[in-house]
């Protein structure tokens, strides 16, 4: 029997991108290998739930959960694993705030399904849609009913570290890895509950080699329709980029290469409201008084909700769209 | 609907105009809707959108915004933040289904009351048509997130 | 009394997927069913975003594959403004790509297939994994994976900004460049990559092809499908992941059509039922018969067993060669074994890290236009590559504003979502008959149906443990447990 503590990683509504984040620390999967028993990892292995129902409570010393909760399978799961985990992770954007799958929130779930099952080349005359528990010949088999409104792991469970990104950048990991054999051999310790871990206090602004002026912005663009000033803040230049409230971590990889920061590091340490945050910063720099020359300003921005809320809307204070909550009745 | 729908609004006064404009009605005992519950800041320009969004979430079905008239700020220009804030935060709780109706932003000067007292009375009769909010987030039984609770604190 | 053994959750693949298999009461497979339970809603919350964006929340489709996604994504926004990007960024996105390709298809094969052919499909499940192929050709090789990973990911990220979920590519072409520097760094990781590529061909020809029993196994009849095959090919009909015309070639490996990526509606329908969140594609001038063979029935297949068939020869002569040799050796075109899909896999490795070179040693490749602002007014566009697992579309409309009103996406894995039931299927029914006692062996032999097609995801490293732990639970009508068989469980 292996004395190594138990490690796991488990997806969710997510896309995978976590689990290939996790293996491109490369060499460093050595020192995962040689300090864990991986019991339960869906991707890679072949444990099943039962294998980790039959686990004794606690036993798994640390779990990394990716993905949000999308449906009642992923809640149920979330509260087996965090019965057999002493440490659960919120590990990237989707566990943390909702990531890109919490766009659906802005519709009724209701029309998530319509459109999947209506598009222009689904042969679907009888508008068969899918179905939680189904008759065939042989028996009744099922698939999960999806929740009106994708929820964030911490929404389902109590948490206790968050780690952001989408995904959390590879290097932040293997620090984290690190650390973690640190406190195994007692050389460091745990940070305290709650806390944001692999990445950085400040915004990605801090981490950007842009050069940054007062800005005053009296357009805003879109990035196909220029060829950017490279050396100079894009928000300045008019792209909306979010690194303003955005938290840093990742070294400002997308500024970096031309591309305005769409925010998937999440909210910068002490947000409450990243959507509103954004609001603030993109409203201020506006070069503009009347309200009809800020509403023509304003009118560069085509999705104001989706820019601010693009990572965060499902961890955002109001979460959803009205019209997705009254699909729940409510 | 019935006409027993209270609208609760919260009013977020500056305190150099509008929340002296309230203060001025209050004294001359100008009667005015009960339904505004009013928040002082120092100018409307402290106000952070996330208080708007606490304030739905909370259980406001409206939220007033008054400042000073535009050139009057006290501390110069920040009413003009507030006045861009306004504009864009409108268009992205529009996109979350809230109605336009339901965030109003006004400039009043300090001696304004009964402008003011007038303004929220309006502005009740304006929601109460509208009906109620209701914002759900606060029916979905979770877990207490630590977000509510930093609000909170 | 009808007996069911239910897998849930399958393991080793990108997303979520349960198998049912029902027995009759004699105890023969009387039917499977291979669910999806997952739906995320990509064409519905897409509607509404800035076209430019679809590159980049479609990459969150897949973290696995993001490369392709993004790559179809920008496509389709290409064509949504209907602007002719520069040939020096129409070069940088597939050299990225084809960098990709080399990485992916490496994952797939060194963790998730190779084990099966050079530990063998019955060896000790300890030693049936990464490490024990480790043991065996030596631990050098381990150390090879992570470099050629390493490689392929530093590549997506000079050209595409990040290692996960590129962030380049916007309407018109790509954000940025590379440097003389990167170029030359480029070069010498993409010549590793072609011995590399030879080098993994030599292994599979000296484990698997060296090895009766394996080869056996290949041409069975338990993993062998004929039906339609799809790939993208160029106008000398060689197989071309980034750009092409779609092709099929029906079960005798006749052309069938092949048509522009535009017109895939007239081409593609999506069978719907009621027990799973995804849906089938199929052929529809030929139309759907149900999950069965043959050129009657509208299912076909897309991957690169399927695109070798699909195509008439490769663009570069080192993979040139292995095709010759892979349809040599297995008997003409087109090949069914869908075991065989391990070897088309490697040959497609090789070209596209002999593709990789070829671009990144083009002049043109530095040059600082790498991108064409759009004027036409946004409308309509499709964008499709071929996906490691599979052809993959984006269909985008937009209002006058670029601001997206509606998406159809086809997936890649989706494309053989019937395929693979059908395989699951056949092997069930081949494996498990009256009398059978369900051993560890015979469950692996049920995964190995499935695994062929690389349904996204296989673990990509030695860290996890060589047992495969599977449970299989039978009950009996009456909801009592029969049998409990487990492998490497608790």
């Amino acid at each position: 029997m292996s004395a190594k503590p138990k490690f796991a990683m488990y997806w969710a509504a997510s896309c995978g991108g976590c689990e290939i984040a996790v293996l491109n620390i490369h060499e460093k999967i050595l020192d995962v290998d040689a300090n864990f028993d991986v019991v339960f990892w869906p991707v890679a292995m072949d444990a099943k739930y039962k294998d980790v129902e039959a686990m004794e409570d606690g036993s798994i010393l640390l779990t990394l959960w990716n993905g949000g909760i999308r449906n009642d399978e992923n809640e149920h799961i979330a509260h087996l694993l965090r019965k057999k985990s002493k440490i659960l992770v919120a590990f990237g954007s989707c566990a943390c705030e909702g990531c890109i799958p919490g766009l659906a929130n802005f519709s009724p779930v209701s029309e998530i399904v319509e459109t999947a099952f209506s598009t222009v080349s689904t042969d679907n005359p009888q508008n068969v849609r899918p179905q939680p528990h189904y008759q065939v010949p042989e028996g009744e088999i099922t698939i999960p009913t999806l929740y009106p409104v994708l929820k964030t792991l911490e929404q389902v469970v109590d948490v206790d570290y968050y780690m952001p990104g989408c995904p959390p950048e590879s290097h932040q990991i293997a620090a984290v890895i690190d650390l973690v054999i640190q406190v195994l051999q007692g050389k460091a310790e745990l940070p305290p509950k709650g806390a944001t871990i692999g990445a950085g206090n400040s915004t990605v602004c801090d981490e950007c080699k842009r050069q940054r002026n007062v800005k005053t912005i009296k357009e805003f663009g879109r990035i196909q329709f220029t060829h950017a000033d490279p050396e100079l803040c894009l928000l300045e230049q008019g792209i909306p980029c979010n690194g303003v409230a955005t938290r840093s971590g990742c070294n400002a990889r997308c500024p970096t290469a031309g591309a305005q920061c769409i925010g998937c590091y999440g909210p910068a340490e002490g947000v409450i409201d990243y959507g509103a945050r954004l609001v603030s910063a993109f409203a201020s720099v506006i070069d503009a008084n009347e309200p009809a020359e800020i509403d023509r300003i304003l009118d560069g921005l085509v999705d104001p909700a989706g820019q601010f809320y693009r990572f965060n809307l499902a961890g955002s204070l109001l979460r959803a769209g009205k019209s997705a909550f009254k699909s729940n009745g409510g | 609907m019935t006409d027993s729908f209270e609208p609760v609004i919260i009013g977020f006064t500056c305190n150099w105009c509008s929340y002296r404009a309230a203060d001025m009605a209050g004294t001359a005992r100008m009667k005015y809707a009960p339904n505004i519950r009013l928040i002082r800041l120092m100018c409307s320009g402290r106000l952070d959108p996330t208080f708007v969004l606490k304030a739905f979430v909370g259980g406001a079905d409206a939220v007033m915004i008054s400042g000073c008239h535009p050139g009057d700020c006290h501390y110069v220009e920040q009413n003009y933040k507030a006045l861009r804030r306004f504009h864009l935060l409108k268009r992205v709780l529009t996109q979350m289904g809230i109605e336009p109706g339901r965030l109003k932003l006004v400039w009043a000067s300090a001696a304004e009351g009964a402008i003011f007292a007038d303004t929220v009375n309006k502005y009740v009769e304006e929601v109460r048509a509208l009906g109620p909010l209701d914002w759900p987030a606060k029916n979905i039984e979770s877990v207490s997130t630590p977000i509510m609770e930093k609000v909170a604190a | 009394m009808t007996q069911r053994i239910t897998i849930d959750p399958i393991t080793r693949l990108e997303g979520h997927g349960k198998i049912e298999i029902f027995l009759d009461d004699a105890g023969n497979v009387a039917n499977t069913y291979f669910q999806i339970p997952e739906l995320r809603g990509f064409e519905r919350f897409c509607v509404g975003r800035p076209v430019e964006e679809l590159p980049l929340l479609t990459n969150r489709i897949c973290g696995v594959c993001p490369e392709a996604h993004h790559m179809a994504g920008a496509k389709a926004a290409d064509a949504v403004y209907h602007v002719d990007i520069p040939r020096t960024a129409k070069m940088l996105r597939e050299l990225l790509y084809s960098a990709f390709y080399v990485t992916d298809h490496t994952t797939h094969f060194y963790a998730l297939a190779g084990p099966d052919f050079v530990m063998g499909p019955d060896a000790p499940v300890a030693e049936r994994n990464i490490l024990g192929v480790i043991h065996k050709v030596g631990l050098e090789i381990g150390g090879k994976v992570i470099q050629c990973r390493k490689y392929g990911h530093t590549v997506v990220e000079m050209i595409g900004g990040r290692k996960v979920h590129p962030c380049t590519s916007i309407p018109g072409g790509l954000t940025k460049g590379i440097t003389e520097e990167q170029r030359k760094e480029i070069e010498e990781m993409g010549k590793w990559a072609i011995e590399f590529a030879q080098f993994s061909l030599k292994l599979f020809s000296d484990v698997v092809l060296g090895n009766k029993a394996y080869v056996d196994l290949i041409l069975g009849d338990v993993y062998t499908h004929r039906t339609y095959y799809m790939g993208m090919v160029d106008e000398n009909n060689h197989i071309n992941f980034y750009d092409g015309k779609v092709r099929v070639v029906d079960p005798d490996g006749k052309e069938f059509v092949k048509y522009a990526p535009k017109d895939y509606a007239e081409h593609i329908a999506e069978h719907v039922e009621p027990w799973t969140y995804l849906k089938f594609p199929y052929l529809k001038k030929v139309g759907w018969k149900g999950f069965v063979d043959g050129k009657d029935s509208g299912v076909y297949c897309a991957t690169p067993l399927s695109r070798l068939n699909a195509a008439d020869s490769m663009a570069t002569p080192r993979a040139q060669e292995e095709y010759d040799k892979f349809y040599k050796t297995l008997g003409g075109k087109p090949v069914h074994q869908r075991l065989a899909t391990h070897w088309a896999r490697l040959i497609e490795l090789l070209y596209a890290a002999e593709r990789w070179v070829e671009l990144v040693t083009d002049p043109e490749i530095t040059s600082p236009n790498f991108h064409a602002i759009p004027t036409e007014k946004p409308t309509e566009g499709v964008g499709t590559v071929e996906a490691p697992r599979g052809t993959l579309t984006h269909h985008y409309w937009t209002d006058e504003r670029g601001v997206v009103t509606k998406v159809n996406l086809i997936v890649g894995t989706t494309n053989n979502y019937a395929p693979i039931s059908m395989s699951i299927n056949k092997a069930a029914r081949s494996l498990i008959k009256k009398g059978t006692v369900v051993t560890e062996g015979l469950l692996n032999m049920v995964e190995m149906a499935f695994r062929a097609y690389d349904p996204c995801f296989g673990c990509a490293t030695h860290s996890l443990p060589g047992q495969m732990p599977l449970e299989v639970t039978i009950h009996d009508a009456d909801g009592n447990i029969v049998d409990v068989l487990k492998q490497f469980v608790g």
